[in-house]
């Protein structure tokens, strides 16, 4: 994972369908942004299946993580630098 | 579209886990080379390894390229292909192929395969060419989907 391995993040949901990561953002969060996959995020690229959301909850940031072996991760991580610069984007 | 005379394919292999993935890397690259394509090929370390291993010399297989890094160097660096294959075998295999779709400006040909094959076709309704097979262990189906879609001129 890079630099999200080494933050504090949260796994929502894990090994799971892009669609079910999607599912649970549009669910769960009211602010949401949608992003074209290959938007980088942290130190990763977003791999996903249009629409691709990033959802914003104060400064906590949602976003899916996938992974050729290992589907789909819906991960939060705490970062106000992060959340200002999706809301600005 | 890429500038350099050779003309440039990226084959996107998904997790290894199953068997067919890797003769149908190695067919297809080999099928390239001989249309006169440079092959490269992006995967997992583990999914490179098995190529490396399979095919120590590269005979067949092109350039060995890590995906995550491969994907980086798109975005950031403008790396572009004439064409794409995208192995998928699972729900992973569609967003790694959508998303190839979306930061690539060539075609993009989605190789599917495993146990799902008919369900993950559905989902992959961006490509106009299209391959796929049931195939789990035996290469053979899959291999001659490749051949009646691609009609390889060599």
């Amino acid at each position: 994972m890079g630099c999200i391995e080494k933050m504090p993040y949260e796994v929502l949901l894990r090994n799971v369908s892009f669609g079910e990561c999607r599912d649970y953002q549009k669910k769960h969060y009211k602010e949401l942004y949608e992003v074209k996959p290959g938007h980088k995020i942290f130190d990763v690229y977003i791999i996903g299946i249009p629409p691709v959301y990033i959802a914003l909850d104060g400064d906590d940031v949602i976003f899916p993580y996938t992974k050729p072996c290992h589907g789909t991760f819906l991960l939060k991580i705490n970062n106000p630098e992060e959340a200002a610069k999706i809301r600005k984007t | 579209m890429n500038t350099e005379t050779q003309k440039r394919a990226l084959l996107v292999m998904g997790c290894p886990q199953v068997p067919v993935q890797t003769p149908a890397v190695i067919h297809i690259s080999y099928k390239l080379k001989g249309e006169g394509y440079k092959p490269v090929i992006a995967g997992t370390p583990a999914a490179n390894m098995i190529i490396k291993f399979s095919d120590p010399k590269g005979y067949y297989a092109g350039e060995l390229k890590n995906l995550d890094s491969e994907i980086a160097k798109i975005t950031e660096e403008e790396e572009s292909y004439d064409l794409c294959f995208v192995f998928i075998h699972n729900d992973s295999g569609i967003a790694y192929a959508a998303t190839m779709n979306e930061i690539l400006e060539c075609e993009i040909i989605p190789v599917i395969f495993g146990k799902e094959a008919e369900e993950l076709s559905i989902m992959a309704g961006f490509s106009s060419r299209l391959i796929s097979a049931e195939a789990v262990h035996n290469p053979k189906p899959l291999i001659s989907d490749i051949d009646r879609v691609m009609k390889w001129a060599v």
